[in-house]
């Protein structure tokens, strides 16, 4: 099963709201003048950005789909290839590529493995993500 | 903003400086609305006991970043993470101290390029390794500088 792409463009804020939440006080990421300084130019978001992009929507299409009462994330594969600039506008694209069904101890339980990959507007691969979900 | 770390610099065996971690309640509700991850098993106790488990857990993902950035303290500004796999093993809660560790397993020069693989760990306070991960990163070599 596989998603229509969608677009996000990457804004200041919501990179900033991203390091708050991890606690993570990296200038890279906040300051302007210190990442303008640096190699890269101007603001990156940190690696594991990626996880912000397009889930929220992502996860409400599944569980519109589903009728599991939660869902646990049991790992999770980033690969990255390009940083996420600030004002990119990023194509994220999610399939479900496996997905089995068992009984478990709370009833029905799915073990579901979901890729997504990250395009930037220039169409460089940004980063490929694959999330093991346990929905029951 | 830390020192950067060199490819020569690295030693197989080695341990990145642990980063400790104390998610509260308060970054729960912070990290799903930055990251857009509404599952109440995060913020509704009481939902989260009728799914079997004791309380409100942390986010798997949000301890996957606190190891993003375990890594990118350390590789500084011109290391690069290529890679970073996280296998969630065991709950945490609010509350309780996380510490994120990591240990190099690997380096090698590939294409051109310099790698350091590490195995990196999340551990609660009974020293339980509840998050398992591992990190590829890309780091600058001194000879490229001196040239």
């Amino acid at each position: 099963m596989e998603w229509e792409p969608r677009e996000y463009e990457i804004e200041r804020e919501m990179i900033r709201r991203f390091a708050r939440a991890v606690g993570d006080p990296n200038p890279l990421w906040q300051d302007e003048q210190y990442a303008t300084a640096s190699h890269y130019g101007g603001i990156i978001a940190p690696p594991t950005f990626i996880l912000a992009i397009g889930l929220e929507q992502f996860v409400e299409d599944v569980m519109s789909l589903t009728s599991f009462g939660t869902v646990l994330i049991g790992g999770t594969e980033l690969e990255c290839y390009q940083p996420i600039r600030l004002g990119d506008v990023i194509t994220a694209s999610f399939k479900i590529s496996n997905l089995r069904e068992r009984q478990g101890k709370m009833g029905r339980m799915a073990f579901i493995t979901f890729d997504s990959s990250y395009k930037n507007q220039r169409q460089e691969l940004v980063a490929k993500c694959r999330q093991m979900v346990i929905g029951y | 903003m830390t020192e950067q770390l060199y490819y020569e610099d690295v030693v197989v065996g080695g341990e990145i400086t642990p980063l400790v971690k104390q998610p509260t309640t308060r970054q729960l509700v912070m990290w799903a609305g930055a990251v857009g991850d509404y599952n109440p098993i995060h913020y509704d106790k009481d939902f989260a006991q009728s799914r079997g488990l004791p309380g409100v857990i942390v986010h798997g993902q949000l301890v996957g970043a606190f190891l993003g950035q375990l890594i990118t303290d350390w590789i500084g500004e011109r290391g690069v993470l290529r890679k970073l796999s996280c296998s969630y093993k065991g709950m945490n809660y609010p509350g309780e101290a996380l510490t994120c560790k990591g240990k190099v397993t690997k380096k090698y020069v590939q294409d051109g390029q310099h790698y350091v693989e590490c195995n990196l760990w999340a551990e609660n306070s009974k020293a339980e390794k509840t998050v398992l991960g591992v990190a590829v990163v890309m780091l600058p070599s001194r000879a490229d500088y001196d040239k």
